[in-house]
């Protein structure tokens, strides 16, 4: 598990919680080779999600290094929408230039903010609201909070 | 601007900070009448709700004038007076539209903090930490207001800003702590805890039609406002037996309902309470969960426990084996504001509920520190602190 993953658990006196969640990667599908699909459900219909089957912003974007697929929720909740980072050489070798190290992260920022898009029409955001002097009690465990807007890496 | 920020365990200090701007299309900017003290903050406060960082401002119970609204904002203008839920919802998402606010999908900006702690990630809370959103509290001159058209409330013109502002968090959560729990005429509810929140669900209960409502605390003060100002009958639990006093009470069967609104920090009696601490402190478990303990033990066969207190992470010695064989029914959530709050501010102008007592020490934002002190030790009968940042 990654650092940042570690801290927050511990700082919520969940420590016990990673040893649930270690083991076997999550990011891997059954298996075990290829990436897992990362899903939301968004409160919208298909057509609206991906009209005409062209998937939406932020991931329309990656292009060739994200598969997606989407399908109706099941009880009226609406559409939803996976990605998965791409399996052809010239998706992964995107992949890397533009995702780096997490390319799961990156996925699921994408479909976080292609959620948000749809639902409320902009990505919420706390950046450039005042706070008083930052000092060293905390920072990490909020830096990488604010880093993840998706999911921390694990 | 000035602000109340957190700056480590048990710190507070006030300092000057940017004042905040639209950042989003459906934001409102308000000026900061009145902004109480809730205790949410102290389990914050007591660095029991992890991820708050040096700097951040605290505070998310409070009402004020929209002094600037964003493009897309459609109910509110500047200079109407509001009193603003104190969790944050979209109205866009499954979940707002189902009622449940609390758990909204896209008002945390730091989803993935619960994601990995909790397995799915709870809505935005002004002022409360970078596990729920990492917004900004309302213990400043202003605070920026994400999805306003949802969130802030026109506030009736005869009601005053000292009655209202409870109408933020206190009034809502207790009123969803009995609707929860579907209190029912002739039902006896029983209440843990008289702070703010514990009597208003008091209240709630009794406007919902329970015959007998028994609020649970120890300090003299809040005993006798509960009695007085809500109309419960009333237990000290540091002079009489909880368990034995609610079973001779309740004809042997034990209340219908019992609401829990003291959260991780109960304090308690004998060993059971000594042995939770010190787990606490050693951070074996994060939570101290002794008033929830007795609640469920004490509910009668088929009844519900509705838990408004807040915890975070972990607790031990959970009485899993009564909820289970006495069939019993847990409801619990931060709370869903938008969804009772016009209806509760029109009761609390008629005078159905009655908050402005709860208002006992209203201060200018420089006593923000000598506030939560007394509120913390709830000396010199302090129920709820209040910051007046306009002086
Ligand atoms: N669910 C929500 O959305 C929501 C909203 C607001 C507050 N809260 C939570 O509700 C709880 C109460 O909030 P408050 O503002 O009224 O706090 P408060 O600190 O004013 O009141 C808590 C009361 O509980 C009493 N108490 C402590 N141990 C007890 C025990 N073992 N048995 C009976 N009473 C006991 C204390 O004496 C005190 O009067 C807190 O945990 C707070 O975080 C939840
Ligand atoms: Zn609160
Ligand atoms: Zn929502």
């Amino acid at each position: 598990m990654e650092k940042s993953a570690k801290l927050v658990l511990a700082a919520f006196g969940a420590a016990g919680v990673a040893v649930l969640l270690s083991g076997r990667s999550r990011d891997r599908g059954t298996d075990g080779r290829r990436p897992r699909w990362q899903v939301v459900t968004v409160n919208r219909p298909v057509e609206e999600v991906a009209p005409a089957g062209r998937p939406p912003e932020p991931l329309a974007a990656l292009g060739d290094a994200v598969r997606t697929r989407v399908r109706p929720a099941p009880g009226g909740r609406g559409t939803e929408l996976a990605a998965r980072p791409g399996d052809g050489t010239r998706g992964r070798a995107r992949l890397a230039r533009t995702m780096g190290r997490h390319p799961e992260q990156t996925v699921a920022t994408a479909l976080r903010e292609a959620k948000q898009l749809l639902e409320v029409g902009e990505v919420t955001t706390v950046e450039g609201q005042p706070a008083g002097r930052r000092t060293a009690t905390g920072t990490l465990l909020r830096s990488a909070a604010h880093r993840s807007r998706g999911r921390l890496p694990r | 601007m000035r602000a109340l920020c957190w700056t480590g365990v048990n710190e507070l200090t006030v300092e000057r900070v940017p004042d905040p701007r639209i950042l989003n299309r459906h934001d409102i900017i308000v000026e900061v009448t009145l902004s109480s003290t809730c205790g949410s903050d102290l389990h914050l406060l007591g660095g029991y709700i992890p991820a708050m960082s040096a700097g951040d401002i605290i505070g998310h119970e409070f009402l004020g004038t929209v002094v600037e609204t964003g493009p897309d904002v459609r109910r509110h203008r500047v200079g109407d007076r509001v009193v603003v839920c104190s969790i944050i919802g979209c109205g866009r998402c499954w979940y707002c539209e189902q009622g449940l606010w609390s758990l909204c999908d896209n008002s945390n900006t730091t989803p993935g903090v619960p994601d990995l702690v909790y397995g799915s990630n709870p809505a935005g809370i002004f002022g409360y930490s970078h596990a729920m959103g990492g917004y900004a509290g309302s213990h400043a001159e202003y605070v920026r207001v994400p999805f306003a058209d949802q969130g802030a409330f026109s506030v009736p013109e005869g009601l005053s800003d000292e009655a209202a502002v409870f109408a933020s968090d206190a009034v809502p959560t207790g009123w969803m702590g009995a609707d929860l729990a579907g209190v029912r005429p002739g039902d006896v509810v029983a209440v843990w805890g008289c702070g703010g929140v514990g009597q208003m669900a008091a209240r709630a209960a009794m406007l919902l039609g329970a015959e007998r409502v028994i609020a649970i605390d120890r300090l003299p003060e809040r005993l006798e406002m509960t009695r007085r100002h809500i109309g419960a009958e009333t237990i000290d639990y540091s002079t009489q037996d909880v368990l034995g006093e609610l079973i001779e009470r309740t004809g042997g069967r034990g209340p219908d309902v019992c609401i829990e609104a003291v959260g991780m920090e109960a304090h308690g009696e004998g060993v059971q309470y000594h042995y939770d601490r010190a787990k606490q402190q050693v951070r074996l478990a994060s939570d101290r969960i002794s008033a929830l303990r007795e609640a469920i033990h004490a509910c009668r066969k088929g009844g519900t426990v509705s838990v408004l207190g807040v915890f975070g992470g972990l607790a031990d010695k959970f009485p899993i084996g009564a909820v289970m064989n006495k069939g019993l029914t847990l409801r619990t959530g931060q709370q869903h504001g938008q969804r009772y709050i016009p209806d509760l501010l029109e009761r609390m102008d008629r005078g159905e509920i009655r908050t402005a007592h709860l208002l006992t020490h209203l201060l200018p934002l420089d006593e923000g520190p000598r506030g939560y002190a007394m509120f913390k030790d709830k000396t010199d009968g302090c129920v709820r602190a209040v910051l007046r940042p306009g002086g």
